[in-house]
């Protein structure tokens, strides 16, 4: 038998947060398959279940002061029909499984797993990303790189909940499709195991800020190719400057990124594979969304 | 539980874990894989299953298009792609044929190769416009 | 289409499926019933030195290799009879039942089964055909691990290779193909009116009731078979329900029934029989006309631990290793190897799509070789009517394929977007041409199946079909039907036609081998015709039909000479892909079809085949990947092994050639195989095309193009390397 709370407000959840050993759950799609059992049998947890995904706390979606705000029981359905979602972002959940998940996995719940393949993370760490913590006694927020700290791994404390996921203002958020004449330009690409209703072998989020005929900013995440996702800051400073020196320095910034990347075999694809795509989708970033 | 306690046999499982979508349902007008859903998740929440759409008029009027155009064979994946199908007419309402592919795309079939299937979602789209004048 | 047979009627079976209220067999109740639980060989192979079962509570209990009952044995009976229901003594492959548990509720069986004490003396075991071949830890089968070795020639092939210009080698692999019907194995065994009764999915009822009746040692009189409507099959559910049934047929009879066991997908995935990987390898010998006068090929396929089908399989496989050509001199050798991997078995095609592409592969690669344009070159080597097969028999009908091939090609604009192709460029189109022989190989039909229907008049003048053809998906239910309506002129729906029950049905032969349609609807469509002009008689007229080899037809079984098949059906498939420069992902294009199966009898049941079987191809050449660590598949959930979903491949265009065929029903042949055969080496040409460089086996993952272009970096290979080894003779 399950055992399973359901609170009426936020209060209470992390009350119970507070008070016991639970398992927070949303839409589950996740938790539900690593806790199955044969079928017709109840999946068995380790801890009761807290039920979040409805609270009212974190179903919100807002904008306020510059700052997206996305509720964590927020489902992908929802993000996806929603005309503030950065176009990384919609691009990334709209190759997320199917329909039908999409209309109850969460941002939050893709999060928490902490999973190197987990496709939501890839444009939120692009997007420099916060996490918004809450527990009974106190309310913190990290960036998305500090927040998840390994495959499975996240700094979440028993007393907490992640509220919502707040994506800052800058370069790279923007919301539509981005023409040859604009000055943002973004690279989505996840390279699933098939078309759809597919897991990711590995996957880019890229966004680039060019004026005067150069790069002025970029923030560059690839996804499954190491324990977490890959940014690197330093790597990006290369990217400044002119698209002649660009040009020049993309070989070096390969292989910068070619040090940084550290991927596995799975079932999926092969880390031999996974290396030399995640420095393709890089070279393919830089020829056909900076150069060309 | 939809179908070992309350005996709707009509919503199947074919994989047990959210990816075929032979088991796709309704929560609250949305559709979900049933297979997956905590029932403690469902309070407060109409299910529809296969039961239920079949005897809506979009649910007859996809029944039909389905075996004219040939779309069933084994059948296994049909329910839950009738449920997808009813989900997207239900949602929209005038669909191309990408948005109909996008729309099943949870829902796996081996026997089709989907052609057959897309063409009867289509006709029922069509049907359903006729219905709404 | 012109014929009248052919325009479509509606399934009779579509709407009860549609409404969910067809019952598959989970979804039928048994009062009483129990479930159970293989408990399975955690080694690939050794020796059981312990197998102690835990205490079991009231209700619960554990049945194995000992409770075969007297008289009975401890194999399944199939083709051959090795099967074992139990693994006794040792095991073979890992997951190898080692016994059954059974009791009422499936959260104790789990608990159950984890307080098992096995202890197993390992050997070394023998994953890969190379390692079967090599007898790694010793031969698990004779003194060679081969199940089957024959070869077969035509004309004189080591003179041909004497005085040949140029000798090509050249070699090609498959992998394994899991066939994912969306219902899984599934199955309830009780003891009904004093006879073991089994509800089952299935594509041959009476395969299950042989196999079951030599397992527990009851004439077949005793044992009933009752088919429940069947979520796909594709081979998956010719031989391998038999394991599941005669191991429950055993427990029901040691301690009660009902037992239900419906397979959860992963151990369906896991250890259920699969598609067997195979190798060819070739030698060619070409004149100084370009023309191939000899081909020599090495064929193997992987059989796994029990031969069950596999020296069928390998039969056809051998049989399609020549292609559509006509080559003066042949030699094949066939070889099914046993391994300690899960048994292999049928699956849709059943050996021809592996060695097909390897066929189709060839001829591409030599006209590539030499020069010259890789269509004119096949086309200039197709078999005609009158052509001497490869066993040597007769190509006795008219054979159309110039037409078939002109119209894909005109159809898919090939001779333009091949021009357009940049070798290398990132884009290729690709043509295969093909052929699937219909029925059983040899004189199966005729000695081995000896097919028997009824059809009766009841006494409301409604004709019933009494055969043990069964309904998988495929549309049995409504063209066999449809057959009978059209020869007495009665409305298809008046055609009456159950699920197949062994007690009732006479042995018309498993459902597979393209063979419902051809062999068995011709028999209804006799039977029809002498049943029409009785149609007004009172009461109730049964007529008989059993199969009568057409004359003509020549076959020895010992030697493999003669006609290996009744008649062919024959097809010519086109595609275009685009290879992403980046990530080496195939994008299918376009896809055109075109197809001669005698006559269709309906167009839209053959386009649903035509449909099915090309996603189904595809996703054997490009998605499923199962990969064996330590011998266990790795890919073994709807995650991660990848079929085809609707967004995968783009719709497919289809055409039927009309070309009648005198032994089928208003002249049809099959089509349920054929439909899958051309995929693979169609995609494998496009795909050589757009990465530049050939493609040797399937299926082709990015990770594997990947590798190639990687492989042609490193060795600085020119934009055309030579991929297949060639020696000029002068």
């Amino acid at each position: 038998m399950v055992k399973w709370y359901r609170p009426g407000t936020l209060d209470e959840a992390l009350e119970i947060r507070a008070r016991e050993t639970v398992i927070p759950i949303a839409g589950a799609t996740d938790l539900y398959v690593r806790y199955r059992r044969r079928s017709g049998l109840a999946p068995e947890f380790s801890a009761p279940l807290l039920a979040v995904g409805h609270l009212t706390e974190l179903q919100g979606y807002s904008d306020e002061n510059g700052e997206l705000r996305i509720g964590a029981g927020v489902p992908y359905a929802d993000i996806l029909s929603d005309g503030r979602t950065p176009v990384l972002l919609a691009a990334a959940v709209r190759e997320l499984a199917a329909p039908a998940l999409r209309n109850v996995a969460t941002l939050g719940g893709n999060i928490c797993n902490a999973s190197p393949a987990a496709d939501a993370a890839c444009p939120l760490y692009a997007l420099d990303a916060r996490c918004e913590l809450r527990s009974a006694s106190r309310a913190r927020t990290l960036p998305i790189a500090e927040f998840i700290t390994g495959p499975g791994r996240t700094q979440i404390e028993p007393d907490e909940l992640l509220t919502a996921i707040i994506i800052p203002p800058g370069p790279g958020r923007v919301t539509a499709a981005i023409d040859d004449d604009a000055t943002t330009r973004v690279l989505y690409r996840k390279v699933g195991t098939r078309r759809a209703n597919a897991l990711s072998k590995l996957a880019i989020a890229a966004w680039a800020s060019l004026s005067g005929g150069g790069v002025e900013s970029v923030g560059v995440a690839i996804g499954a190719v190491a324990p977490t996702v890959v940014r690197s800051r330093e790597v990006e400073a290369d990217f400044v400057g002119s698209l002649e020196s660009l040009r020049e320095k993309t070989d070096a910034i390969l292989a910068a990124y070619g040090r940084l990347v550290a991927p596995i075999d799975d079932q999926r694809s092969t880390a031999e594979y996974r290396r030399e795509v995640a420095l393709n989708l890089v070279k393919q970033f830089i020829e056909q969304s900076l150069l060309a | 539980m939809v179908r070992d306690d309350l005996g709707l046999t009509g919503t199947k499982e074919g994989c047990g874990e959210g990816e075929c979508g032979a088991c796709s349902v309704l929560l609250g007008g949305r559709l979900v894989n049933s297979c997956i859903v905590p029932v403690g998740s469902v309070e407060g929440l109409t299910v529809d299953t296969i039961e239920a759409v079949r005897e809506t008029p979009t649910g007859q009027s996809l029944v039909q298009r389905f075996a004219e155009e040939g779309a069933v064979q084994c059948g296994f994946c049909i329910p839950g792609m009738i449920m997808a199908g009813y989900a997207l007419i239900r949602e929209k309402g005038g669909q191309t044929d990408a948005e109909i592919r996008e729309g099943i795309s949870g829902n796996l079939c081996r026997c089709t190769g989907y052609d057959r299937i897309v063409a009867a979602t289509r006709a029922a789209f069509r049907d359903e416009d006729r219905r709404r004048g | 289409m012109s014929h009248t047979i052919s325009a479509p009627v509606e399934r009779l079976d579509a709407r009860e499926k549609s409404r969910g209220e067809a019952r598959y067999l989970a979804d039928l109740h048994f009062p009483g019933v129990r479930k159970c639980r293989f408990l399975r060989s955690p080694a690939a192979r050794g020796t059981v030195r312990v197998l102690q079962a835990p205490a079991l509570p009231e209700g619960y209990a554990f049945v194995c290799a000992a409770d075969i009952p007297t008289g009975g044995r401890n194999s399944v009976q199939m083709i051959t009879s090795d099967w074992r229901v139990f693994a006794d003594g040792d095991v073979r492959f890992l997951g190898e039942p080692l016994g059954l548990l059974v009791g009422p509720h499936a959260g104790v069986l789990e608990e159950l089964a984890k307080a098992f004490t096995i202890e197993i003396d390992e050997v070394e075991p023998a994953f890969t055909e190379e390692d079967g071949l090599a007898c790694v830890g010793g031969p698990s089968f004779g003194t060679d691990n081969l199940f089957a070795d024959h070869t077969i020639v035509k004309g004189s092939p080591e003179d041909a290779f004497e005085s040949a210009r140029l000798v090509v080698t050249d070699t090609f692999r498959t992998g394994v193909q899991e066939h994912v019907y969306m219902e899984p194995q599934s199955l309830v065994v009780l003891e009904e009116g004093g006879r073991l009764t089994i509800y089952i999915s299935t594509q041959c009822p009476f395969y299950v009731r042989e196999g079951v009746s030599s397992a527990v040692g009851r004439p077949v009189s005793e044992v009933v078979v009752k088919q429940t409507v069947t979520g796909g099959g594709f081979g998956g559910k010719e031989h391998y329900p038999d394991t599941l049934a005669a191991a429950l047929s055993v427990a029901v009879l040691a301690v009660g029934g009902p037992i239900e066991f419906v397979m959860e997908r992963g151990e369906d995935m896991l250890f259920s029989a699969k598609r067997h990987p195979s190798t060819v390898r070739y030698r060619a010998a070409l004149d100084e006309n370009n023309r191939v006068v000899a081909l020599d090929a090495d064929l193997t396929i992987n059989a796994g631990a029990y031969q069950s089908g596999s020296g069928v399989v390998l039969q056809r496989a051998m049989f399609s290793a020549a292609g559509v050509y006509d080559i003066p001199n042949v030699r094949i050798r066939g070889r099914a190897v046993c391994t300690n991997t899960v048994p292999n078995d049928a699956f849709r095609g059943f050996g021809a799509p592996q060695a097909l592409f390897a066929a189709e592969g060839l001829m591409t690669h030599i006209a590539r070789r030499i020069g010259v344009d890789e269509v004119d070159f096949r086309r200039s080597h197709l078999v005609t009517r009158g052509s001497i097969t490869v066993t040597n028999g007769t190509i006795r009908e008219e054979v159309i394929l110039p037409r078939i091939i002109d119209h894909v090609l005109d159809a898919s604009d090939y001779r333009g977007k091949d021009a357009a192709c940049k070798w290398g460029g990132g884009r290729g189109i690709g043509l295969s041409i093909f052929k699937h022989g219909s029925a059983f190989t040899g004189s199966g039909e005729r000695d081995i199946i000896k097919a028997e229907i009824r059809l009766r008049k009841h006494a409301d003048g409604r004709p019933e079909i009494i055969a043990s053809t069964v309904e998988i998906g495929q549309g049995a239910l409504t063209t066999l039907r449809k057959i009978v309506a059209t020869e007495l002129d009665i409305p298809v729906a008046d055609v009456l036609y159950h699920d197949a029950d062994t007690s009732r049905v006479p042995d018309s032969g498993p459902t597979c081998a393209s063979r419902s349609v051809a062999v068995v609807g011709y028999l209804i469509e006799q039977a029809a015709r002498r049943l029409k002009s009785r149609m007004n008689e009172p009461g109730e007229i049964e007529v008989v039909q059993r199969y009568e080899h057409p004359p003509e037809l020549v076959w020895d079984q010992e030697t493999y000479q003669g006609d290996a098949y009744p008649s062919y059906s024959w097809g010519a498939n086109v595609v275009e892909v685009e290879v992403d420069r980046y990530t080496h992902e195939v994008r299918v294009v376009g896809v055109w079809t075109a197809y001669d199966v005698g006559r269709a009898i309906d167009s839209i049941v053959v386009q649903g085949q035509i449909e099915g079987g090309a996603s189904q191809g595809l996703g054997y050449a490009t998605l499923e990947k199962m990969e064996l660590k330590d011998g266990r598949y790795q890919q073994v959930s709807m995650a991660d092994y990848m079929i085809p979903t609707s967004l995968d491949f783009p719709a497919i265009e289809s055409k039927l050639f009309d070309n009648p065929y005198p032994y089928g029903p208003s002249g049809a042949k099959g089509a349920g195989e054929v439909v899958f055969d051309g995929l693979a080496p169609a995609l494998a040409s496009a795909v050589e095309k757009a990465i530049g460089g050939p493609v040797h086996e399937l299926p082709v993952t990015p990770e594997r193009i990947a590798e190639l272009l990687r492989g042609r970096r490193e060795t600085d290979d020119s934009i055309r390397p030579e991929w297949i080894r060639a020696v000029d003779k002068g």
